[in-house]
């Protein structure tokens, strides 16, 4: 028994590692929403890089660029959304539901 | 807990602000712009020559955080104290937020609960309702079949025209609620031959006016559509949102807040956000509530009794 579970054990730790080291050239960051604020207001990051939006608030919220590069949909209270930046430029963003919520993604080459 | 039911606590006083509290309801008349209170056996007396109709908001149901774990329940509450009103009201209007993820149990779950009033309905979305994935979809196909856009719409009832606005949709970036050109026209066109002396009652989610800019509590092009308005005796404007009373009267205009039935908001600039107000849980019926309004034929303003559901 001890050793079945161990064994799968090692299985999920090879597929994390799998997971993680794959993508290694992809540079991540992550934009948190708690109060009713993004944080960081301003994220520079790197061309390519995988951008995750959290949302901890106990409302909904959502990611909506201003220039139509991307939206969400609703997240609920420890949902995500995950966007990858792949050119450089500086993307806007607001909350679809609470539009004075605004904060910017700038992505440098 | 019997004591609390049916005293006036601190919490409810903090919640009505500069009203006067008169057992379990209160009544604003409007006489030349000065609101005065007045206890419910009096507004009862002075209805027989016009209608009721009770304002409910915010329900958002499917939210079961800390703030309050069962709006389900509250709404039901809220429903229960309809029938306990001195006058049977016309009908409802719910100014949005019905549910609180436009899922369709939440919205399945709205109606079932709200439909135990028995009387019809008439809803405006709020943002919560219009965020499934086809943007409004749902909502229209349950609520707005019979609506223009995004779900406007108006109708008459004993000589009063009531108006329901939607500002909860296409938000644009650091703005507030917004109403656009295609509704403001619809609107300009609904108002154009009517007489100034049809009462109006006009609703929608987000406030019509300016609460409080910092946390988009206003409509951008509202003043427009209150422009519309200005030439009218007598205007009433019933918005949710805001999760509190809020109300002021500027010439022929009226403006109020409802309260939600599932969890506070706090008052304007007194907390880091907007988001709900965690109150103690015995205490939470007191934030709560609905508005019960009275149209009297040939007086300007409405009579509005604002009840917590503490009250019942
Ligand atoms: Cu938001």
């Amino acid at each position: 028994m001890r050793n079945i579970l161990s064994r799968r054990g090692l299985f999920f730790v090879g597929l994390l590692l799998f997971a993680y080291v794959t993508p290694a050239t992809a540079e991540t960051a992550r934009v948190t929403i708690d109060n009713f604020a993004f944080t960081p207001a301003v994220l520079q990051v790197k061309a390519g890089t995988v951008v995750t939006f959290l949302n901890r608030d106990d409302i909904p919220h959502s990611v909506v660029s201003e220039g139509g590069a991307f939206r969400s949909r609703a997240l609920d209270t420890d949902e995500s959304f995950t966007f990858t930046f792949a050119k450089a430029g500086e993307f806007p963003y607001f909350c679809g539901l609470h539009p004075h919520m605004k904060a910017k993604i700038v992505v440098v080459p | 807990m019997a004591d609390s039911d049916d005293r006036p606590d601190t919490g409810r006083r903090a919640v009505l602000e500069c009203m006067a509290w008169a057992g379990g309801g209160l009544v604003w008349t409007m006489a030349g712009g000065i609101p005065a209170s007045r206890l419910i056996g009096a507004a009862h007396a002075a209805t027989e020559t016009g209608f009721s109709f009770v304002q409910i908001s915010d329900s958002h149901i499917g939210f079961s955080k800390p703030a309050n774990p069962d709006a389900r329940g509250t709404l039901k509450t809220a429903i229960g104290e309809i029938a306990q009103l001195p006058e049977k009201p016309r009908f409802l209007i719910h100014t949005g937020d019905i549910s609180h993820l436009s899922k369709p149990k939440e919205f399945d779950d709205a109606d079932q609960i709200i439909g135990m009033a028995k009387l019809d309905v008439h809803y405006v979305p709020g943002e919560h309702d219009v965020i499934d994935e086809g943007n409004g979809k749902a909502y229209l196909e349950r609520y707005g079949k019979a609506a223009h856009g995004a779900g406007w719409y108006s109708f008459d009832q004993a000589g009063v025209h009531f108006i329901g606005l939607v500002n909860v949709v296409d938000l644009k970036s650091g703005g507030l609620g917004n109403l656009g050109a295609e509704q403001l026209a619809w609107l300009a066109a609904d108002l154009k031959d009517r007489s100034a002396s049809q009462p109006i009652v006009i609703f929608s989610h987000i406030p019509l006016w300016l609460v409080y800019e910092a946390w988009g509590w206003g409509t951008k092009d509202g003043a427009q559509a209150l422009s519309l308005l200005s030439r009218f005796g007598s205007v009433t404007v019933l918005n949710g949102h805001i999760h509190q009373l809020m109300q002021k009267v500027e010439g022929h205009l009226t403006f109020h807040t409802t309260m939600s039935t599932a969890f506070p908001q706090p008052a304007p600039g007194t907390a880091p956000s907007p988001g709900p107000k965690l109150v103690p849980a015995d205490k939470l019926r007191s934030f709560l509530g609905l508005s019960s309004l009275t149209v009297t034929h040939g007086k300007e303003r409405l009579a509005i009794v604002d009840r917590t559901l503490a009250a019942g």
